[in-house]
């Protein structure tokens, strides 16, 4: 069989499947970049309302939050994590998507202990180190302001 | 033309930043939780030194959405606050800012699981 080295490595190139690791780029790639371009898109749809500079995007986070919490309940969200990995994650609808998903896992513990509870599991220390973090710049940028 | 020119740029700035996250998923041990935590603190410095702001009125949504955006957000509030009640501020800006988005993943969850079906993982 005569096969240049080039057209030996076309064939394997083809015959093997994707890595995993590049189909997971891409998937996380599209599925979060799909997420951000739906907020455009109601950014834009608000703003041309009349929402103020300040209120549209607080809006889109709202809407974005509500939609991900709802798709959680029915089940779709942590389906399309499963594929989409970083890019359910990442968005603002991952961090409600975590708030959502144990909620209702846990429920079957008590309205208490375990849907309103389990609501922190990873929510909470991203709300810890978050706001930590932003007392943190708040006295640096006072001690600041102060030289 | 000027909304699909804003909306690709939502989209390839948001893909990439969740391709990023991708990228640390794959190779690194971090589980979700401590992504989502790493993006927020990498947020706040990035919104408090003032770079992620840029981010956000290039890209809009697309540096707002993701994480990194809510962390920008929570320096932003505590900037304001800081200018208006001193010290004090430090502690008020951060809640302040992110009320709405905080407030309504509890306030939708609550609904949500006490009407959906309790599931097995």
């Amino acid at each position: 069989m005569g096969m240049t080295p080039e057209e030996y490595g076309k064939l394997v190139q083809r015959a093997s499947p994707p890595s995993p690791t590049g189909k997971n780029l891409v998937m996380a790639f599209l599925v979060g970049g799909g997420i951000c371009t739906l907020g455009e898109g109601l950014l834009l749809l608000y703003q041309s309302m009349g929402a103020s500079e300040q209120n549209a995007p607080t809006l889109v986070s709202v809407t974005l939050v509500g939609l991900s919490v709802l798709l959680t309940g029915l089940g779709v969200y942590d389906k399309l994590a499963k594929v989409a990995g970083a890019g359910t994650l990442v968005p603002i609808t991952g961090f409600a998507n975590a708030v959502a998903s144990p909620s209702i896992e846990f429920k079957s513990e008590g309205l208490v202990l375990g849907l309103a509870s389990k609501m922190f599991l990873i929510a909470g220390p991203v709300l810890v180190y978050g706001t930590a973090a932003s007392v943190i710049y708040g006295v640096l940028l006072w001690l600041w302001e102060r030289l | 033309m000027q909304v699909l020119i804003a909306l690709a740029k939502a989209f390839l700035v948001g893909g990439a930043l969740c391709a990023a996250g991708q990228i640390l998923i794959d190779r690194t041990q971090l589980t979700p939780a401590r992504i989502l935590t790493s993006y927020v603190v990498l947020g706040v410095i990035l919104g408090g030194i003032g770079l992620y702001p840029k981010l956000v009125e290039f890209a809009g949504a697309g540096a707002s959405v993701p994480l990194l955006g809510f962390g920008s957000l929570l320096a932003q509030g505590v900037r304001r606050a800081v200018a208006e009640q001193g010290l004090l501020g430090a502690l008020t800006g951060g809640f302040t800012a992110a009320s709405a988005g905080v407030t309504a993943a509890l306030f939708f969850s609550l609904l949500v699981a006490l009407v959906a079906k309790s599931r097995e993982k």
